[in-house]
């Protein structure tokens, strides 16, 4: 029988992760493959809560989840292919225009 | 050690392993090859916990169609100079890491404290998960948010043509 903690240990674990490429990464297309693992593991929180409680409402908050994953992904990529048809870069560091 | 455990300490391994190679690696292609490695590490994790459903939408979805995405995007970049981007070694770095473990260890230190933990009850949980029951749902009391959902999925897709059309005239 794995308890509850183990889940919610796991999905703070891979948040964590997902938040250190956020930070310190620089390429632009990585740093969103790293929101992607951060909304998953918030996922994996839902469901663990929504198994363990024989409530389904937390896997319907997943599925919406996962609509708002695919509508970032794709306004996401959209701005990044802009930007790198504008500046020939996806390093963030060079993508400071709107930087005070 | 029942064989639902192995599999879940099994699958967290994978995912935590291929979570920090998702992060870690330079080449953006093998990130996303790592992220669905990650994928399904989570659908078998879904399903220790009896949520059928959401383990194939996992796969039919993330791992299926938002990393198609991703992949292809990545290739219709072309990037040619990787080692540009190299980040080195920087003092931010270990800043970011302290405070990432610092932030884990507390979370981690909040989950251990016994606060009326609940126990997976079988039955209840093998119904929770099956489509028929997350379709009750989604369809009387969460219809609206449903609904909803269509409008953010049609702004997505005019928000992604016309910010990656060619010109804006």
């Amino acid at each position: 029988m794995v308890p509850l903690q183990a889940y919610l240990i796991l999905s703070a674990i891979m948040f964590i992760i997902g938040a250190m490429g956020v930070v310190t990464r620089r390429n632009a297309i990585i740093v969103f493959l790293s929101i992607e693992l951060m909304l998953n593991s918030v996922n994996l929180t839902l469901v663990a809560f929504s198994a363990f409680f024989g409530d389904a409402t937390g896997q319907v908050l997943v599925f919406f989840v996962m609509t708002l994953a695919a509508a970032e992904a794709a306004v996401g990529l959209a701005i990044v292919i802009a930007l790198f048809r504008r500046k020939q870069t996806i390093n963030l560091d060079e993508i400071n225009i709107m930087k005070w | 050690m029942t064989l639902e455990e192995i599999l879940f300490y099994i699958f967290a391994a994978g995912g935590i392993i291929s979570a920090l190679l998702v992060v870690t690696r330079r080449n953006p292609i093998i990130s996303a090859i790592y992220l669905i490695v990650n994928f399904f590490c989570l659908a078998g994790i879904y399903l220790t916990l009896h949520a059928q459903f959401i383990a194939v939408i996992q796969i039919l979805v993330y791992a299926g169609a938002i990393m198609v995405l991703f992949v292809f995007v990545i290739m219709l970049l072309n990037l040619g100079n990787e080692s540009l981007l190299r980040d080195g070694f920087t003092w931010k770095k270990v800043a970011a890491g302290g405070l990432g473990f610092g932030v884990l260890m507390e979370l981690i230190y909040i989950f251990m404290m016994q606060i009326g933990t609940p126990s997976i009850e079988m039955e209840r949980a093998t119904n929770v998960g099956t489509v028929e029951a997350i379709g009750r749902v989604l369809f009387t009391r969460f219809l609206f948010p449903f609904e909803v959902t269509s409008l953010l999925l049609t702004a997505a897709i005019v928000g992604a043509i016309v910010l990656a059309k060619k010109k804006l005239d």
